[in-house]
């Protein structure tokens, strides 16, 4: 009973802590617009529509992206991807699933003083070249790798 | 409410890993169910990762991350003992924030 209300106080004063820093503008001003979702972006269908949708022109290919994952996934629905860029001042990293129904899968935006690397774990419809998209100091650049699946993610 | 994620966060040289296991159904809104329907989309849309009031990662997702996202990222500046937060919000205005403590 006592442990409860403990839990229950605890839940309430970390969301008030959350919300007073966002209310005393404790955050960045760019995680403002971090907050909004691109939805232009997640609706395209092919790269160079996604570079446009994210505010660039055109992606040159980059051999300083790496993509690290299987090249054959058993299980669609769980694919895991580490994406790693050494171009200096990499701001932002997307992964996207050229055959998936809206190519986008996610993007990540870094800021300074974190490692341009993330892992995460997406879905793929079927065998789809995947690429990485990075921008780094203002310029896009890209990486792509094809990835084989034997059981499709987004069937019924 | 969804469950709570999974947080861990540990020194890794000068930098802190911090992994991430978050629980979240990401239907896509492609599925149909058993009737035909379609079931609708239910996805995370963002997640904020932030230390010391210092957001240290951000991430836009659509609805091909997997089901019950994992994510890991590095960032410097870190010590043991501090605490790492983290917040998502999904596509029907859901949100859950976690933290970790520093290993």
């Amino acid at each position: 009973m006592d442990s409860n209300r403990r839990k229950v106080l605890k839940g309430t004063g970390g969301m008030a802590v959350m919300g007073l820093a966002a209310s005393a503008g404790l955050f960045q001003p760019g995680s403002a617009w971090a907050q909004a979702w691109n939805k232009a972006a997640f609706e395209t269908k092919n790269m160079a529509d996604t570079v446009k949708a994210m505010g660039g022109a055109s992606a040159a290919e980059s051999k300083e992206i790496v993509i690290t994952s299987p090249d054959i996934a058993e299980n669609g629905a769980v694919v895991p991807f580490t994406i790693a860029s050494r171009l200096p001042k990499t701001e932002a990293i997307a992964l996207l699933v050229e055959k998936n129904p809206n190519a986008l899968a996610a993007s990540f935006d870094i800021p300074a003083g974190t490692e341009a690397g993330v892992t995460t774990r997406v879905k793929m419809g079927q065998t789809s070249n995947v690429t990485a998209l990075v921008k780094a100091d203002g310029k896009f650049y890209y990486t792509t790798k094809e990835v084989k699946v034997t059981l499709g993610g987004c069937g019924g | 409410m969804a469950d709570p994620m999974k947080i861990r966060a540990a020194m890794s040289g000068d930098k802190v890993e911090v992994k991430v296991l978050m629980s979240h159904e990401m239907e896509t809104g492609q599925r149909k169910d058993s009737k035909g329907a379609t079931i609708p989309a239910h996805f995370i849309q963002n997640v904020t990762a932030t230390h010391n009031g210092k957001v240290v990662l951000s991430a836009q997702w659509g609805p091909a991350v997997s089901k019950n996202p994992f994510l890991s990222f590095k960032f410097a500046g870190g010590k043991p003992g501090e605490k790492v937060s983290i917040t998502w919000t999904d596509n029907k205005g859901d949100k859950r924030t976690d933290e970790a403590t520093i290993a």
